[in-house]
Protein backbone atom coordinates (compact mmCIF):
# COMPACT_ATOMS: atom_id res chain seq x y z
CA UNK A 1 0.00 0.00 0.00
CA UNK A 2 1.45 3.65 -1.32
CA UNK A 3 0.78 5.99 1.43
CA UNK A 4 0.74 9.92 1.75
CA UNK A 5 0.94 11.92 4.84
CA UNK A 6 -1.67 14.75 4.89
CA UNK A 7 -1.41 17.67 7.59
CA UNK A 8 -3.80 20.57 8.41
CA UNK A 9 -2.94 23.14 10.52
CA UNK A 10 -4.87 26.40 11.08
CA UNK A 11 -8.08 28.31 13.05
CA UNK A 12 -10.37 26.17 13.65
CA UNK A 13 -13.57 26.25 11.93
CA UNK A 14 -17.15 24.38 11.10
CA UNK A 15 -16.09 22.15 8.26
CA UNK A 16 -12.34 21.36 8.16
CA UNK A 17 -12.83 17.50 8.41
CA UNK A 18 -15.83 17.08 6.13
CA UNK A 19 -14.25 19.36 3.24
CA UNK A 20 -10.79 17.65 3.43
CA UNK A 21 -12.28 14.20 3.77
CA UNK A 22 -14.46 14.87 0.99
CA UNK A 23 -11.76 15.79 -1.34
CA UNK A 24 -9.80 12.56 -0.69
CA UNK A 25 -12.99 10.51 -1.18
CA UNK A 26 -13.15 12.71 -4.80
CA UNK A 27 -9.22 11.34 -5.80
CA UNK A 28 -9.76 7.90 -4.58
CA UNK A 29 -7.41 8.26 -1.75
CA UNK A 30 -8.77 6.06 1.20
CA UNK A 31 -8.08 7.74 4.92
CA UNK A 32 -6.47 4.81 7.02
CA UNK A 33 -5.66 6.88 9.93
CA UNK A 34 -6.47 10.44 11.52
CA UNK A 35 -5.03 12.34 14.54
CA UNK A 36 -5.88 15.45 15.29
CA UNK A 37 -6.15 17.90 17.97
CA UNK A 38 -7.58 21.50 18.65
CA UNK A 39 -5.36 23.72 20.84
CA UNK A 40 -7.12 27.01 22.18
CA UNK A 41 -8.36 28.12 18.38
CA UNK A 42 -5.56 25.96 16.20
CA UNK A 43 -6.96 22.43 14.71
CA UNK A 44 -4.14 20.61 13.91
CA UNK A 45 -4.63 17.28 12.19
CA UNK A 46 -2.61 14.37 10.25
CA UNK A 47 -4.20 12.10 8.12
CA UNK A 48 -2.35 9.12 6.80
CA UNK A 49 -4.12 8.35 3.19
CA UNK A 50 -3.87 5.23 0.63
CA UNK A 51 -3.00 6.69 -2.47
CA UNK A 52 -2.29 3.15 -4.14
CA UNK A 53 -5.89 3.55 -6.26
CA UNK A 54 -5.67 7.31 -6.63
CA UNK A 55 -7.70 8.68 -9.69
CA UNK A 56 -5.45 11.77 -10.55
CA UNK A 57 -1.79 11.87 -10.48
CA UNK A 58 -0.13 13.17 -6.93
CA UNK A 59 0.93 16.13 -8.56
CA UNK A 60 -2.67 17.16 -9.39
CA UNK A 61 -4.11 16.14 -5.99
CA UNK A 62 -1.68 17.81 -4.09
CA UNK A 63 -2.46 21.22 -6.22
CA UNK A 64 -5.89 20.40 -5.08
CA UNK A 65 -5.45 20.46 -1.52
CA UNK A 66 -3.10 23.91 -1.56
CA UNK A 67 -5.98 25.24 -3.21
CA UNK A 68 -8.75 23.76 -0.51
CA UNK A 69 -6.01 25.49 2.14
CA UNK A 70 -6.18 29.11 0.16
CA UNK A 71 -9.63 28.86 0.27
CA UNK A 72 -10.36 28.17 3.51
CA UNK A 73 -7.14 29.83 5.10
CA UNK A 74 -5.33 26.65 6.25
CA UNK A 75 -2.05 25.29 5.64
CA UNK A 76 -2.43 21.90 3.98
CA UNK A 77 0.34 19.72 2.60
CA UNK A 78 0.52 16.23 1.40
CA UNK A 79 3.68 14.66 1.09
CA UNK A 80 4.57 11.03 -0.15
CA UNK A 81 5.27 9.05 3.55
CA UNK A 82 8.81 7.95 2.04
CA UNK A 83 10.00 11.13 3.36
CA UNK A 84 9.02 10.94 6.88
CA UNK A 85 10.50 7.20 7.05
CA UNK A 86 13.86 8.19 5.39
CA UNK A 87 14.35 11.53 7.65
CA UNK A 88 13.11 9.35 11.19
CA UNK A 89 13.72 6.29 10.54
CA UNK A 90 17.65 4.51 10.69
CA UNK B 1 4.85 3.82 12.66
CA UNK B 2 4.74 7.35 11.79
CA UNK B 3 4.93 9.96 14.97
CA UNK B 4 3.08 13.10 14.65
CA UNK B 5 5.91 15.00 16.78
CA UNK B 6 8.36 13.85 13.05
CA UNK B 7 5.45 15.16 10.81
CA UNK B 8 5.49 18.36 12.18
CA UNK B 9 9.43 18.49 12.79
CA UNK B 10 9.95 17.75 9.36
CA UNK B 11 7.09 20.08 7.76
CA UNK B 12 8.26 23.19 10.42
CA UNK B 13 12.15 22.26 8.38
CA UNK B 14 10.50 23.13 5.21
CA UNK B 15 8.26 25.82 6.34
CA UNK B 16 9.94 27.54 8.65
CA UNK B 17 13.57 26.77 8.44
CA UNK B 18 14.04 26.74 4.46
CA UNK B 19 15.25 23.03 4.31
CA UNK B 20 15.28 22.19 0.79
CA UNK B 21 17.13 20.41 -2.19
CA UNK B 22 19.78 23.17 -3.59
CA UNK B 23 20.21 20.99 -7.33
CA UNK B 24 19.84 17.95 -8.89
CA UNK B 25 22.32 18.25 -11.35
CA UNK B 26 22.78 15.61 -14.06
CA UNK B 27 26.13 14.95 -15.41
CA UNK B 28 26.82 14.47 -18.85
CA UNK B 29 29.69 13.23 -20.73
CA UNK B 30 30.54 14.92 -24.01
CA UNK B 31 33.67 12.94 -24.89
CA UNK B 32 31.52 11.50 -27.71
CA UNK B 33 31.07 14.65 -29.23
CA UNK B 34 34.32 15.45 -30.29
CA UNK B 35 34.93 16.13 -33.26
CA UNK B 36 37.62 17.65 -35.68
CA UNK B 37 35.03 20.21 -37.23
CA UNK B 38 33.67 22.87 -34.37
CA UNK B 39 30.32 23.29 -35.72
CA UNK B 40 29.70 19.62 -35.71
CA UNK B 41 30.80 18.80 -32.87
CA UNK B 42 28.17 21.68 -31.35
CA UNK B 43 25.79 20.24 -32.77
CA UNK B 44 26.47 16.69 -31.53
CA UNK B 45 26.85 18.31 -28.27
CA UNK B 46 23.65 19.92 -28.39
CA UNK B 47 21.66 16.75 -29.52
CA UNK B 48 23.04 15.09 -26.43
CA UNK B 49 22.51 17.22 -23.89
CA UNK B 50 18.82 18.57 -25.26
CA UNK B 51 18.35 14.36 -25.72
CA UNK B 52 19.83 13.05 -21.90
CA UNK B 53 17.94 16.25 -20.11
CA UNK B 54 15.13 16.55 -21.59
CA UNK B 55 12.85 15.29 -18.84
CA UNK B 56 15.02 16.81 -15.50
CA UNK B 57 13.06 19.41 -15.37
CA UNK B 58 9.63 18.34 -15.58
CA UNK B 59 10.84 15.09 -13.00
CA UNK B 60 12.79 17.63 -10.35
CA UNK B 61 8.88 19.54 -10.62
CA UNK B 62 7.21 16.29 -9.99
CA UNK B 63 9.09 14.97 -7.25
CA UNK B 64 9.16 18.37 -5.20
CA UNK B 65 5.14 18.06 -5.57
CA UNK B 66 4.97 14.02 -4.34
CA UNK B 67 7.39 14.91 -1.15
CA UNK B 68 6.50 18.47 -0.89
CA UNK B 69 10.36 19.43 -0.93
CA UNK B 70 11.71 22.36 -2.65
CA UNK B 71 14.17 21.94 -5.11
CA UNK B 72 15.75 25.15 -6.11
CA UNK B 73 17.98 24.51 -9.46
CA UNK B 74 18.17 21.70 -11.67
CA UNK B 75 21.19 22.46 -13.76
CA UNK B 76 23.62 19.93 -15.74
CA UNK B 77 27.35 19.82 -15.87
CA UNK B 78 29.02 18.88 -19.05
CA UNK B 79 32.73 16.84 -19.57
CA UNK B 80 35.87 20.20 -19.27
CA UNK B 81 35.08 21.93 -22.47
CA UNK B 82 38.76 22.10 -23.08
CA UNK B 83 39.05 18.23 -23.97
CA UNK B 84 36.44 18.94 -26.85
CA UNK B 85 38.57 21.88 -28.07
CA UNK B 86 41.28 19.78 -28.29
CA UNK B 87 39.97 17.95 -31.24
CA UNK B 88 39.22 21.50 -33.01
CA UNK B 89 42.35 23.69 -33.98
CA UNK B 90 41.84 27.09 -34.71
CA UNK B 91 38.05 27.22 -33.73
CA UNK B 92 36.55 29.57 -31.62
CA UNK B 93 35.65 27.82 -28.16
CA UNK B 94 32.87 30.70 -27.47
CA UNK B 95 31.16 28.23 -29.86
CA UNK B 96 30.59 25.82 -27.30
CA UNK B 97 29.65 28.30 -24.51
CA UNK B 98 26.91 29.65 -26.95
CA UNK B 99 26.28 25.95 -27.81
CA UNK B 100 25.68 24.87 -24.11
CA UNK B 101 24.04 27.87 -23.35
CA UNK B 102 21.51 27.30 -26.04
CA UNK B 103 21.24 23.56 -25.12
CA UNK B 104 20.52 25.21 -21.29
CA UNK B 105 17.66 27.41 -22.24
CA UNK B 106 16.19 24.61 -24.25
CA UNK B 107 15.61 22.16 -21.11
CA UNK B 108 15.00 24.81 -18.94
CA UNK B 109 17.60 24.05 -16.50
CA UNK B 110 19.57 27.23 -14.41
CA UNK B 111 22.56 27.06 -14.86
CA UNK B 112 25.14 24.82 -16.82
CA UNK B 113 28.80 24.03 -15.91
CA UNK B 114 31.84 22.71 -17.50
CA UNK B 115 33.08 25.45 -19.61
CA UNK B 116 36.52 24.27 -17.97
CA UNK B 117 40.10 22.69 -18.01
CA UNK B 118 42.27 20.97 -16.12
CA UNK B 119 45.77 22.22 -16.06
CA UNK B 120 47.33 20.86 -12.25
CA UNK B 121 50.35 20.07 -14.26
CA UNK B 122 50.26 21.46 -17.76
CA UNK B 123 48.60 22.92 -20.86
CA UNK B 124 47.44 20.55 -23.19
CA UNK B 125 46.04 21.08 -26.52
CA UNK B 126 42.12 23.00 -26.03
CA UNK B 127 43.82 24.12 -22.64
CA UNK B 128 45.03 27.85 -23.09
CA UNK B 129 42.64 28.55 -26.41
CA UNK B 130 40.11 27.74 -23.64
CA UNK B 131 41.21 29.53 -20.41
CA UNK B 132 41.76 32.69 -23.02
CA UNK B 133 38.13 32.71 -24.34
CA UNK B 134 36.36 32.14 -20.42
CA UNK B 135 35.72 36.56 -20.14
CA UNK B 136 33.75 36.21 -23.83
CA UNK B 137 32.08 33.21 -22.52
CA UNK B 138 31.01 34.49 -19.98
CA UNK B 139 29.85 37.53 -21.25
CA UNK B 140 27.80 36.39 -24.11
CA UNK B 141 26.03 33.60 -21.85
CA UNK B 142 23.95 34.17 -18.81
CA UNK B 143 23.45 30.55 -17.14
CA UNK B 144 27.26 29.12 -18.45
CA UNK B 145 29.85 28.75 -15.40
CA UNK B 146 33.52 28.35 -15.77
CA UNK B 147 36.11 26.25 -13.60
CA UNK B 148 39.79 25.92 -14.08
CA UNK B 149 41.66 23.74 -11.57
CA UNK B 150 44.83 24.89 -11.24
CA UNK B 151 46.50 22.45 -9.12
CA UNK B 152 46.34 19.38 -6.74
CA UNK B 153 48.35 17.78 -4.06
CA UNK B 154 49.48 14.83 -5.83
CA UNK B 155 50.85 17.23 -9.16
CA UNK B 156 51.58 20.36 -7.21
CA UNK B 157 50.45 24.05 -8.63
CA UNK B 158 50.34 24.96 -12.09
CA UNK B 159 51.90 28.68 -11.35
CA UNK B 160 51.17 29.74 -15.00
CA UNK B 161 47.51 29.10 -15.16
CA UNK B 162 47.80 30.71 -11.10
CA UNK B 163 49.08 33.89 -13.41
CA UNK B 164 46.55 33.67 -16.28
CA UNK B 165 43.82 33.34 -14.47
CA UNK B 166 44.46 36.06 -12.48
CA UNK B 167 44.27 38.44 -15.96
CA UNK B 168 41.20 35.53 -16.65
CA UNK B 169 39.07 37.30 -13.41
CA UNK B 170 40.02 40.16 -13.78
CA UNK B 171 39.09 40.60 -17.52
CA UNK B 172 35.71 38.23 -17.32
CA UNK B 173 34.60 41.36 -14.46
CA UNK B 174 36.00 44.59 -16.99
CA UNK B 175 33.34 42.79 -19.87
CA UNK B 176 30.48 42.57 -17.73
CA UNK B 177 31.10 45.84 -15.54
CA UNK B 178 27.60 46.92 -16.83
CA UNK B 179 26.34 44.10 -15.29
CA UNK B 180 27.68 43.67 -11.68
CA UNK B 181 30.91 42.24 -13.00
CA UNK B 182 28.59 38.89 -13.33
CA UNK B 183 31.27 37.19 -15.71
CA UNK B 184 33.44 36.64 -12.38
CA UNK B 185 30.70 35.32 -10.30
CA UNK B 186 30.42 32.52 -12.83
CA UNK B 187 34.29 31.44 -12.99
CA UNK B 188 35.75 29.65 -9.82
CA UNK B 189 39.94 28.47 -9.89
CA UNK B 190 39.84 24.82 -7.89
CA UNK B 191 42.93 23.34 -6.33
CA UNK B 192 41.89 19.42 -6.23
CA UNK B 193 38.88 19.98 -7.96
CA UNK B 194 36.14 17.35 -7.19
CA UNK B 195 34.85 15.52 -10.89
CA UNK B 196 31.17 14.92 -9.66
CA UNK B 197 30.26 18.12 -7.87
CA UNK B 198 26.46 19.43 -8.88
CA UNK B 199 27.39 22.66 -7.26
CA UNK B 200 27.85 25.68 -9.06
CA UNK B 201 29.78 27.49 -10.60
CA UNK B 202 32.18 24.63 -10.04
CA UNK B 203 30.44 21.94 -11.63
CA UNK B 204 32.00 20.10 -14.59
CA UNK B 205 31.64 16.38 -15.38
CA UNK B 206 34.73 14.65 -14.72
CA UNK B 207 36.27 12.23 -17.44
CA UNK B 208 36.39 9.13 -15.10
CA UNK B 209 32.35 9.28 -14.19
CA UNK B 210 29.71 7.31 -16.38
CA UNK B 211 28.18 8.64 -19.63
CA UNK B 212 24.92 10.14 -17.53
CA UNK B 213 24.94 10.94 -13.63
CA UNK B 214 22.29 12.44 -11.26
CA UNK B 215 23.73 14.18 -8.32
CA UNK B 216 22.31 15.92 -5.73
CA UNK B 217 23.28 18.56 -3.50
CA UNK B 218 21.36 19.24 -0.38
CA UNK B 219 21.21 22.45 1.78
CA UNK B 220 19.76 23.31 5.12
CA UNK B 221 21.77 26.02 7.41
CA UNK B 222 18.85 27.24 9.07
CA UNK B 223 18.03 23.86 10.39
CA UNK B 224 20.95 23.37 11.94
CA UNK B 225 20.75 27.28 13.07
CA UNK B 226 17.23 26.71 14.26
CA UNK B 227 17.95 23.63 16.15
CA UNK B 228 21.20 25.04 17.77
CA UNK B 229 19.46 28.02 18.75
CA UNK B 230 16.78 25.53 20.77
CA UNK B 231 19.75 24.14 22.45
CA UNK B 232 20.71 26.88 24.55
CA UNK B 233 23.35 26.54 27.02
CA UNK B 234 25.03 23.37 26.36
CA UNK B 235 28.34 21.87 25.97
CA UNK B 236 30.12 22.25 22.31
CA UNK B 237 30.25 18.42 22.64
CA UNK B 238 26.39 18.33 22.84
CA UNK B 239 26.17 20.92 19.37
CA UNK B 240 28.28 18.71 17.81
CA UNK B 241 25.51 15.38 18.40
CA UNK B 242 22.99 18.20 17.40
CA UNK B 243 24.47 18.97 14.26
CA UNK B 244 25.16 15.59 13.26
CA UNK B 245 21.51 13.97 13.70
CA UNK B 246 20.57 17.25 11.92
CA UNK B 247 22.58 16.59 8.66
CA UNK B 248 20.89 12.84 8.83
CA UNK B 249 18.14 13.84 8.23
CA UNK B 250 19.12 16.74 5.65
CA UNK B 251 20.78 13.97 3.86
CA UNK B 252 18.20 11.03 4.35
CA UNK B 253 16.02 13.32 2.41
CA UNK B 254 18.17 14.25 -0.33
CA UNK B 255 18.93 10.58 -0.51
CA UNK B 256 15.44 9.90 -1.20
CA UNK B 257 15.14 13.10 -4.10
CA UNK B 258 18.37 11.56 -5.76
CA UNK B 259 16.83 7.99 -5.40
CA UNK B 260 13.89 8.93 -7.28
CA UNK B 261 15.17 11.34 -9.97
CA UNK B 262 17.71 8.61 -10.86
CA UNK B 263 14.74 5.98 -11.16
CA UNK B 264 12.41 8.06 -12.74
CA UNK B 265 15.06 9.35 -14.88
CA UNK B 266 16.38 6.02 -15.72
CA UNK B 267 19.56 7.46 -15.47
CA UNK B 268 22.06 6.14 -12.28
CA UNK B 269 22.47 7.85 -9.11
CA UNK B 270 25.74 9.35 -8.77
CA UNK B 271 26.46 11.12 -5.13
CA UNK B 272 24.99 12.87 -2.60
CA UNK B 273 26.43 16.10 -1.55
CA UNK B 274 26.58 16.52 2.11
CA UNK B 275 26.52 20.26 2.00
CA UNK B 276 25.24 23.27 4.04
CA UNK B 277 24.81 26.21 1.18
CA UNK B 278 23.33 29.46 2.72
CA UNK B 279 21.42 31.69 0.54
CA UNK B 280 20.74 35.59 1.20
CA UNK B 281 17.17 34.90 2.66
CA UNK B 282 17.50 35.47 6.20
CA UNK B 283 17.69 32.50 8.46
CA UNK B 284 19.49 30.30 5.75
CA UNK B 285 23.06 31.69 6.77
CA UNK B 286 25.77 29.59 7.70
CA UNK B 287 27.59 32.57 9.24
CA UNK B 288 24.52 32.68 11.47
CA UNK B 289 25.31 28.96 12.67
CA UNK B 290 29.07 30.09 13.53
CA UNK B 291 27.09 32.82 15.79
CA UNK B 292 24.46 30.59 17.29
CA UNK B 293 27.79 28.67 18.65
CA UNK B 294 28.32 31.48 20.73
CA UNK B 295 30.51 34.32 18.64
CA UNK B 296 29.38 37.99 18.51
CA UNK B 297 29.33 37.92 14.48
CA UNK B 298 31.22 35.72 12.54
CA UNK B 299 34.78 36.43 11.76
CA UNK B 300 35.46 37.12 15.31
CA UNK B 301 38.60 34.76 17.10
CA UNK B 302 36.72 31.24 17.65
CA UNK B 303 35.61 31.09 13.88
CA UNK B 304 38.18 29.05 12.35
CA UNK B 305 37.12 26.36 15.16
CA UNK B 306 33.35 26.69 14.79
CA UNK B 307 33.52 26.28 11.90
CA UNK B 308 36.11 23.20 11.52
CA UNK B 309 33.64 21.59 14.21
CA UNK B 310 30.53 22.44 12.31
CA UNK B 311 31.70 20.70 9.07
CA UNK B 312 32.85 18.09 10.14
CA UNK B 313 30.02 16.96 12.55
CA UNK B 314 27.79 17.92 8.96
CA UNK B 315 30.19 14.83 7.53
CA UNK B 316 29.47 12.51 9.99
CA UNK B 317 25.72 13.21 10.19
CA UNK B 318 25.28 13.05 6.45
CA UNK B 319 27.99 9.97 5.64
CA UNK B 320 25.51 7.85 7.93
CA UNK B 321 22.58 8.98 5.69
CA UNK B 322 23.63 8.43 2.49
CA UNK B 323 25.07 5.22 0.42
CA UNK B 324 27.24 7.38 -2.06
CA UNK B 325 28.71 10.66 -1.02
CA UNK B 326 30.97 13.03 -2.82
CA UNK B 327 31.16 16.72 -4.47
CA UNK B 328 32.18 19.16 -2.17
CA UNK B 329 30.55 17.92 1.16
CA UNK B 330 30.78 20.52 3.84
CA UNK B 331 29.95 24.13 4.64
CA UNK B 332 30.53 26.69 1.91
CA UNK B 333 31.10 29.80 2.95
CA UNK B 334 30.16 32.30 -0.02
CA UNK B 335 30.20 35.89 1.35
CA UNK B 336 27.60 37.41 -1.19
CA UNK B 337 25.58 34.55 -0.92
CA UNK B 338 25.16 34.27 2.96
CA UNK B 339 23.02 37.15 4.89
CA UNK B 340 25.42 36.69 7.65
CA UNK B 341 28.75 36.81 6.18
CA UNK B 342 27.55 39.94 4.22
CA UNK B 343 26.47 41.74 7.76
CA UNK B 344 30.14 40.81 9.14
CA UNK B 345 32.11 42.02 5.43
CA UNK B 346 30.30 45.45 6.03
CA UNK B 347 30.81 45.34 9.94
CA UNK B 348 34.64 45.23 9.78
CA UNK B 349 34.26 42.24 11.71
CA UNK B 350 35.48 39.62 8.55
CA UNK B 351 38.38 39.93 6.50
CA UNK B 352 39.83 38.26 3.24
CA UNK B 353 42.83 37.15 5.90
CA UNK B 354 39.82 35.37 8.40
CA UNK B 355 38.06 33.73 5.35
CA UNK B 356 41.39 32.56 4.16
CA UNK B 357 42.02 30.57 7.28
CA UNK B 358 38.14 29.52 7.74
CA UNK B 359 38.63 27.98 4.25
CA UNK B 360 41.63 25.61 5.47
CA UNK B 361 38.88 23.60 7.60
CA UNK B 362 35.58 23.86 5.56
CA UNK B 363 33.94 22.34 2.32
CA UNK B 364 35.60 24.80 -0.69
CA UNK B 365 37.44 28.33 -0.36
CA UNK B 366 37.50 32.01 -1.09
CA UNK B 367 33.94 32.56 -2.74
CA UNK B 368 31.94 34.93 -3.93
CA UNK B 369 34.14 37.77 -2.55
CA UNK B 370 34.14 41.06 -3.99
CA UNK B 371 37.39 43.04 -4.23
CA UNK B 372 37.96 46.18 -5.17
CA UNK B 373 38.09 46.99 -8.92
CA UNK B 374 41.59 48.13 -9.30
CA UNK B 375 43.13 45.02 -7.81
CA UNK B 376 46.02 43.97 -10.13
CA UNK B 377 45.62 40.46 -11.56
CA UNK B 378 49.33 40.15 -9.76
CA UNK B 379 47.36 40.46 -6.75
CA UNK B 380 44.61 38.13 -7.70
CA UNK B 381 46.72 35.09 -8.83
CA UNK B 382 48.68 35.41 -5.46
CA UNK B 383 45.08 35.03 -3.64
CA UNK B 384 44.44 31.90 -6.20
CA UNK B 385 47.89 30.24 -4.64
CA UNK B 386 47.66 31.11 -1.45
CA UNK B 387 44.08 29.41 -1.51
CA UNK B 388 45.77 26.67 -4.09
CA UNK B 389 48.52 26.12 -1.62
CA UNK B 390 46.32 25.50 1.47
CA UNK B 391 44.03 22.31 -0.74
CA UNK B 392 47.01 21.09 -2.10
CA UNK B 393 49.19 20.85 1.30
CA UNK B 394 46.12 19.76 3.61
CA UNK B 395 44.87 17.27 0.28
CA UNK B 396 41.89 19.13 0.21
CA UNK B 397 39.15 21.04 -2.50
CA UNK B 398 39.85 24.83 -2.41
CA UNK B 399 38.79 27.30 -4.76
CA UNK B 400 38.79 30.70 -5.60
CA UNK B 401 35.36 32.79 -6.80
CA UNK B 402 36.70 36.59 -6.35
CA UNK B 403 34.93 39.15 -8.30
CA UNK B 404 36.59 42.76 -8.88
CA UNK B 405 34.29 45.27 -8.92
CA UNK B 406 35.04 47.53 -11.92
CA UNK B 407 34.99 51.40 -10.93
CA UNK B 408 34.30 50.35 -7.59
CA UNK B 409 35.87 50.95 -3.71
CA UNK B 410 35.71 49.42 -0.87
CA UNK B 411 32.71 50.77 1.09
CA UNK B 412 30.36 49.91 -2.32
CA UNK B 413 28.59 47.05 -2.94
CA UNK B 414 27.57 44.88 -6.11
CA UNK B 415 24.06 43.54 -6.37
CA UNK B 416 23.71 39.92 -8.38
CA UNK B 417 20.05 39.48 -7.45
CA UNK B 418 18.79 35.92 -6.77
CA UNK B 419 20.83 32.83 -4.80
CA UNK B 420 23.98 35.32 -6.05
CA UNK B 421 23.00 37.89 -3.90
CA UNK B 422 24.87 40.98 -2.85
CA UNK B 423 28.93 41.48 -2.06
CA UNK B 424 30.14 44.65 0.05
CA UNK B 425 34.06 45.55 -1.73
CA UNK B 426 36.58 44.15 0.47
CA UNK B 427 39.27 45.21 1.33
CA UNK B 428 43.00 43.53 -0.21
CA UNK B 429 46.69 43.76 1.15
CA UNK B 430 48.05 46.46 -0.89
CA UNK B 431 51.99 45.19 -0.75
CA UNK B 432 52.94 43.72 -4.42
CA UNK B 433 53.45 40.03 -5.37
CA UNK B 434 54.20 40.84 -9.28
CA UNK B 435 57.48 39.68 -8.77
CA UNK B 436 56.77 36.57 -7.64
CA UNK B 437 53.66 35.59 -9.83
CA UNK B 438 55.65 36.80 -13.06
CA UNK B 439 58.65 34.02 -12.04
CA UNK B 440 55.98 31.31 -13.93
CA UNK B 441 56.81 27.85 -13.01
CA UNK B 442 55.40 24.70 -11.28
CA UNK B 443 55.39 24.59 -7.24
CA UNK B 444 56.18 20.89 -6.50
CA UNK B 445 53.74 18.05 -5.61
CA UNK B 446 54.13 17.81 -1.62
CA UNK B 447 55.47 15.47 0.67
CA UNK B 448 52.63 13.11 2.03
CA UNK B 449 54.28 11.79 5.06
CA UNK B 450 55.65 14.18 7.88
CA UNK B 451 52.57 16.04 8.74
CA UNK B 452 53.58 18.57 10.99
Amino acid sequence: MKKAVLTVIGKDMVGILAKVSAMCASHNANVVEVTQSVMQEMFAMIMLIDISALNTDFSAMSDHFANLGKEMGLSIHVMHEDIFNSMHRI
Amino acid sequence: MLEPRDILETIRMIQDEHLDVRTITMGISLLDCIDPDIDRACQKVYEKITTKARDLVKTGEDIEKQYGIPIINKRISVTPIALLCAACKGGDPVKFALTLEKAAQTVGVNFIGGYSALVQKGFAAGDLELIRSIPQALSQTTCVCSSVNVGSTKAGINMDAVKLMGEVVLKASELTADRDCIGSAKLVVFCNAPEDNPFMAGAFHGVGEADCVINVGVSGPGVVSAALQKAGDCSISDLAEIIKKTAFKITRMGQLVAWEASQRLGVPYGIVDLSLAPTPAIGDSVAHILEAMGLEQCGAHGTTACLAMLNDAVKKGGVMASSRVGGLSGAFIPVAEDAGMIAAARSGALSIEKLEAMTAVCSVGLDMIVIPGDTPASTISAIIADEAAIGMINSKTTAVRLIPAIGKQVGDELNFGGLLGTGPVMRVNSRSPERFIARGGFIPAPIQSLKN
